[in-house]
């Protein structure tokens, strides 16, 4: 009798790139529900147009290089991308620009460089860094916690802000908009004001801005699953955030009056989502063990500097990219011990 | 005895499902003799067995009918008494179905065993060298799948001295459980084998390392041990997570130490032994028996009725099959070895060698065969589970590049091929598949290396040779110039053209001579005249 051939291990193969993505996408949906819950329709529409926008992309590439789409589509991978992207725009962002943003991501940032494994750096971070320095106005234009402001969008509301790009009639987007906490704490210490004061802001909750600190929270609770399935390593998140704290802590320390307490930092902006979801996205970061610690609290140090002495109030898109660039120099400094080999530098 | 627990880890490795309880609960059977057994001259590490028998010719069980030609290789022997029928290539057990010298022998049904050594029951009393070319003689390998010459191993003279004697009895790749049921059956002889093997290597302590799926094994151990009072000998219960049956992984489990990079065992005092190994080194001394069969392991759901089973060397594995009842409707892929890192087999019909300590019938289930293979995206799962703490997604990314320079950087050849890194790869790379190709390519381009250095030096020393030559001869002509040119001017001309020169005036002068004399008297008169 004759059989088929293959090579060894023959066992069932425990994991799939789609299942993988597949669990990093209900890893985000706590944190994806908290912002809708306080930030309204808006952030529901853009990860719907940024999805649709990506498949979309993903496919006509495909299609050009003569590949069949469907497999590749079914890898989720565009889908993940998206998602994080549209979690990094603000939710009333003009409908357009999240299609450039999701565009650009899956084209220029992935399939230009080869498709999924090839790409150097973050797609969705190279969209959102796209549309920040592109569009800086509408790019943060972000709402305040419907807790905060007392009332919130409707449907059909951000559905006419988002398409019509204006608010609808009776509102205006003094109104309506906001800055995020760090853009609102960064101009008010611009102003030399002290941080007791700026704090004394309704929008301030307990460690961050109200509302903020809570999604910081689900998001996180959804990064700890992922750590826990073996999906992520601890490696890059717990660094990035130690590396963030200790130097935050340190500045703290020296001066409260003008840097604000760590855990600010921690719940503020993307931290959260930026140390679980996006600098530990595979493709783009370090991969050996030591490298994804020194990676991980470089991008943490970044954040800090940039945030603090930097021009733009938010960092962690900046800084993923940048270390991105720096992940296979890391890596090849950073080489494991291998069994049985008593130097590490003896090659 | 109180059991002992191994207190050492290696780095990562696979929680994986045993599937021993298939073929685990019965006894190993015998086997009818098949109608032809083919038997390879080559089942071991080394040099091919070279046949000292010709087609025709009647063997008896147990006679030699290929002698070990080189130190690293190993003798084969008839498994039963019969007729060479044929010696010639054949179909064997190999990733690419190869073929392969093989002689074929008819059995005769007879079993007729041809004289044996003479047992050796007091073999301290014996030389070590005389015990090892026993073992030589016996045609022992390493019976856990490597297949490298016993004999050859357990040469520890002129080297560090060997404190441990390792026994392999982890069984650690699922499906298999032939070492299984040789413990629960043949403790003694296990005992016996790893005596004669501590006494030959110069052990003080033997450590048994058994995984802790299989307590009935290390019980029936124990037991012997106890019964003997050999305290030196110990048993040792490893977790079950694969591949702590990997020599380097067990060596560390049991004792903490880590052999080095590229380097064996002996460099830190130990020598490791399966455990059929040391069963079939006791048959060789204590009985004067060669290697003439081994336990082999039939199972997966693609297989009737599982089990274990004692096989003539050179039996076809479709006849093995068939005593275990024939293929059940699943059967999709046949494997010869464990799942992780036997290979599949195309052709039923080639025959069990020393090695094969499995038959696994897959079920497609079991062994889906090929996947499709997505990109790298570098999550380092691979990395995770690696035992050698390699980096497989920097080999592989390399290894596809075909930049071999920078895979060997990467340790390549540190690599075990254990399959860890592909079992759990997320894209369905089969890593493995991409170290091997690396390594046969490396060295294939050794061999080029080594090739064209040699076709180089010889180059340059042609043309060495030849400018040599030539120098010589210019510098000949120089000399020859030189000294011409040394001598006078007029001796520059060719003596040929000077002696018709000397005679031209010797005639002249005669000439001369003569003129002169006639004149003289002319002008004799002339002058007496003019006086």
């Amino acid at each position: 009798m004759q059989f088929a051939l293959s090579s060894s291990p023959h066992l069932d193969k425990t994991q799939s790139v789609t299942r993988v993505m597949g669990t990093v996408l209900l890893a985000l949906v706590p944190g994806t529900l908290a912002m809708f819950w306080y930030f309204g329709w808006g952030v529901l529409i853009n990860i719907g147009l940024a999805i649709a926008t990506a498949m979309a992309a993903e496919a006509a590439v495909l299609i050009l290089r003569q590949r069949a789409p469907l497999p590749v589509l079914m890898d989720l991978s565009a889908v993940l991308t998206a998602w994080l992207l549209a979690l990094a725009l603000p939710p009333l962002l003009p409908w357009w620009q999240t299609v450039l943003g999701s565009a650009f991501a899956i084209v220029v940032a992935k399939q230009l460089f080869g498709g999924i494994g090839f790409n150097p750096f973050n797609p969705a971070m190279a969209g959102y860094v796209l549309l920040l320095v592109s569009f800086p106005v509408t790019m943060t234009r972000w709402l305040p916690p419907d807790i905060v402001s007392g009332t919130s969008l409707t449907l059909a509301d951000s559905l006419h802000i988002i398409f019509a790009g204006s608010p609808p009639p009776g509102m205006s987007w003094d109104a309506i908009s906001s800055a995020t906490p760090l853009d609102q704490m960064r101009s008010e210490l611009l102003q030399n004001r002290m941080i007791s004061e700026i704090r004394e802001s309704p929008l301030w909750g307990d460690f961050g801005g109200r509302g903020w600190e809570w999604i910081g929270n689900w998001f996180l609770l959804g990064g700890l699953f992922l750590v826990w399935r073996g999906i992520i390593s601890w490696r890059i998140p717990a660094s990035m955030i130690g590396a963030l704290l200790l130097v935050a802590g340190l500045f703290w320390a020296i001066d409260p009056d003008t840097h604000p307490f760590p855990a600010f930092h921690l719940f503020s902006g993307g931290m959260i989502l930026g140390a679980f979801f996006i600098a530990t996205d595979p493709v783009s970061a370090s991969t050996t063990p030591r490298g994804q610690l020194v990676y991980g609290a470089l991008i943490g140090l970044m954040v800090f500097v940039i945030r603090t002495w930097g021009g733009y109030p938010d960092a962690v898109a900046f800084s993923v990219l940048l270390l991105n660039m720096a992940a296979p120099t890391i890596d090849y400094y950073t080489p494991t011990r291998i069994f049985g080999q008593r130097d590490r530098h003896e090659t | 005895m109180a059991e002992q627990k191994s207190p050492w880890r290696f780095h990562g490795g696979l929680h994986l499902d045993h599937h021993k309880a298939e073929s685990n609960t019965t006894p190993v059977r015998a086997i009818p003799l098949p109608p032809r057994l083919t038997l390879p001259m080559q089942q071991h590490i080394g040099q091919p067995a070279e046949p000292v028998v010709r087609v025709g010719d009647t063997v008896d069980k147990g006679q030699t009918i290929a002698h070990a030609v080189d130190y690293v290789s190993a003798t084969i022997h008839a498994p039963t008494s019969g007729r060479v029928v044929e010696i010639a290539k054949q179909a064997v057990p190999h990733p690419s179905g190869l073929q392969d010298l093989c002689i074929v022998i008819e059995p005769d049904g007879e079993e007729r065993w041809t004289e044996l050594p003479e047992p050796w029951p007091d073999y301290t009393a014996i030389e070590d060298a005389d015990l090892r070319e026993r073992i030589r003689w016996a045609g022992i390998v390493g019976l856990g799948g490597a297949a490298f010459p016993t004999a050859v191993k357990v040469n520890t003279s002129g080297r560090r001295a060997i404190d441990t004697l390792v026994i392999n009895a982890a069984e650690c790749e699922p499906y298999i459980t032939c070492d299984d049921r040789l413990m629960r059956e043949q403790a003694p002889d296990v005992i016996d084998g790893i005596a004669i093997l501590m006494h030959l290597v110069g052990a003080r302590e033997c450590l048994i390392g058994i995984e802790d799926n299989k307590p009935e094994a290390a019980d029936a151990l124990r037991a012997e041990i106890a019964r003997r009072e050999a305290r030196e000998i110990r048993v040792v219960v490893v977790p079950s997570v694969y591949p702590s049956g990997g020599e380097k992984q067990l060596i560390k489990l049991l004792t903490g130490k880590e052999v080095p990079s590229q380097g064996i065992p002996s460099a830190i005092g130990i020598v490791c032994q399966n455990v059929a190994t040391a069963v079939a080194v006791a048959d060789a001394i204590l009985r004067g028996r060669p290697l003439i069969d081994r336990v082999v392991t039939v199972t997966g759901r693609g297989v009737a009725k599982p089990g274990n089973f004692r096989v003539p060397i050179g039996t076809p594995a479709a006849f093995v099959i068939e005593q275990a009842g024939g293929y059940s409707d699943e059967i999709f892929q046949l494997i010869l070895g464990g799942p992780m890192m036997g290979f599949s087999l195309h052709d039923d019909r080639v025959p069990v060698t020393k090695a094969g300590n499995c038959l696994l019938a897959a079920s497609r289930e079991e062994a889906p065969g090929i996947d499709d293979e997505r990109p790298c995206i570098r999550c380092g799962q691979c990395v995770t589970v690696c035992p050698v703490q390699l980096l497989p997604q920097q080999l592989f990314w390399y290894a596809q590049a075909h930049d071999f320079d920078k895979v060997q950087d990467y340790h390549l050849f540190d690599c075990i091929e254990c399959g860890c890194c592909a079992h759990v790869c997320p894209a369905h790379i089969p890593l493995v598949h991409y170290y091997r190709y690396a390594k046969t390519e490396i060295w294939a381009q050794e061999r080029e290396r080594y090739k064209s250095d040699l076709a180089r030096r010889r180059h340059e020393a042609r043309l060495a040779r030849t400018a040599r030559l030539e120098a010589e001869r210019k510098a000949r002509l120089r000399q020859k110039k030189e000294a011409l040119e040394k001598k006078p001017a007029g001796a520059s001309k060719d003596p040929k053209k000077a002696a018709i020169e000397a005679a031209m005036k010797r005639v002249a002068a005669k000439k001369a001579a003569q003129q002169a004399s006639r004149e003289n008297t002319g002008t004799e008169t002339a002058s007496e005249a003019k006086d």
